[in-house]
């Protein structure tokens, strides 16, 4: 049952990996700018963060053929400064899976930061430290439960990330080719095995992705908890 | 010596105030909701008056078109809930404000204040590992371990019951014996408390001091 060729699974690791670290540090840099400001068209902004999550992914996917296409405003550009195509390339996969899984990462980091204590921060500036020092000891150490439950699920979209990556990436095997994509094309072609095969796969990384995740939350909750009753 | 004129609009009335402080216990007192803390969170740097100016040992915290940041005013804030760092050791509380390169020069300093506040045995302990007494000391450890020039304190002993409360007011007392040289501005609305502390007492309401007068201990 199981395929010769296991590039679907290294491509879809590298593509949730590089994608999950990007969507870490820029989600965690717009959550945490904008946690504490309030200014004009901020909740505009937030609801072009998070339009990926309620827009179909196909609709995603032709916003970013038109942006990174051959022809498109940004795809151009590169091709013609950097001879980097990101149509039918595995970087238009990572670019779809950015867009996809960016709107959970900012939402879990947003509300993770706007759960630390203002008074905390406060407290350390007071004490002479600076806004990055307050940052790394206090803000992140704090809100890492929040961060890390939006890197698990960035990670687990990214994986999963069909519609978007096939407009942008197309199929082209070895290359493009990452598990939920191998899954549609083996069924379309009759390859029952291959699929269920790749079905298995990802039905065990993303479910056990969740379960480590939900164990994990109660655990940190039960002893938020005791420390609360204390 | 802190001098204080401070000017700013709040939601429900007008703050304006002018006050000075010695090397004393100095205790705003008043209703809650009458500009006590804004006047605190101006002082430290947290929040900025409309107008006005504060001196503190003769250098311009606030005025003339300045504004020294939180970081380098060299004061020390006990927040009302004390604002410990959940995550961090009572000892990595204490030494948070020190800075590396200083920590040989402070040790003498803040091995005196755990003494003088009891708190030695606490040092592997957290936060929520605590009582409230304990905490409000280590609160006061830690911000005088900067070694500021003024200490702020926003209702400091509301979160007691009425014993620890009573011997945290003796405890602030002495603390301010040895520390003679840093005025302690304190925020209370409980009046025994505030003539129990107070070498000075303002007395506020709706963001004006409407009374002063001196504690004769």
């Amino acid at each position: 049952m199981a395929p010769s060729d296991y590039t679907p699974l290294i491509l879809s690791l590298k593509v949730a990996a590089i994608s999950t670290t990007i969507v870490f540090v820029t989600g965690i840099f717009f959550a945490h700018l904008f946690a504490r400001k309030q200014f004009f068209g901020k909740s505009l902004i937030e609801s072009f963060f998070l339009l990926p999550l309620v827009l179909p992914p196909t609709v995603v996917g032709f916003g970013l053929l038109l942006l990174f296409g051959k022809n498109g405003w940004l795809g151009k550009w590169l091709l013609e400064w950097f001879d980097v195509q990101i149509v039918f390339s595995w970087i238009g996969a990572v670019i779809a899976s950015i867009v996809v899984s960016f709107p959970l990462m900012y939402q879990s980091a947003a509300a993770a930061f706007e759960n630390v204590d203002g008074r905390l921060e406060n407290a350390a500036r007071t004490m002479g430290a600076s806004n990055w020092r307050v940052f790394w000891t206090i803000a992140f150490p704090l809100a890492w439960p929040g961060l890390l439950a939006g890197l698990v699920l960035s990670f687990a979209r990214g994986l999963g990330e069909f519609g978007a990556t096939l407009m942008l990436a197309g199929y082209i095997p070895g290359k493009t080719d990452t598990i939920p994509m191998a899954i549609y094309f083996a069924v379309e072609s009759g390859h029952m095995e291959k699929a269920t095969f790749w079905v298995i796969i990802i039905v065990a990384l993303g479910f056990s992705t969740i379960t480590w995740l939900n164990w994990w939350s109660k655990r940190n909750m039960r002893r938020f908890a005791n420390e609360k009753g204390r | 010596m802190l001098d204080v004129q401070i000017h700013k609009k709040l939601s429900h009335f007008e703050l304006d105030v002018n006050f000075t402080a010695h090397h004393e216990i100095v205790v705003l007192f008043g209703p809650s909701g009458s500009g006590k803390t804004t006047i605190l969170n101006c002082l430290a740097g947290l929040e900025q008056p409309d107008n006005g100016s504060i001196h503190l040992e003769g250098s311009l915290l606030f005025g003339e078109g300045k504004s020294v940041p939180v970081q380098k005013r060299k004061v020390g804030y006990l927040f009302q809930d004390y604002a410990l760092f959940p995550h961090m050791s009572v000892e990595k509380n204490i030494w948070y404000g020190v800075l590396k390169k200083d920590r040989p020069n402070k040790r003498e300093v803040i091995e005196q204040l755990l003494d003088v506040l009891g708190i030695q045995h606490l040092l592997r302990k957290y936060p929520h590992q605590i009582s409230g007494g304990e905490k409000q000391r280590v609160a006061l450890a830690r911000a005088l371990a900067t070694e500021p020039s003024l200490l702020l304190l926003d209702e400091p002993l509301s979160a007691l019951d009425e014993e620890t409360r009573l011997q945290c007011q003796d405890e602030l007392l002495r603390l301010h014996e040895l520390w003679k040289g840093v005025p302690f501005l304190i925020v209370t609305h409980d009046r025994k408390e505030a003539e129990k502390l107070g070498d000075r007492i303002l007395h506020m309401n709706y963001g004006k001091l409407i009374d002063e007068w001196k504690n004769e201990r």
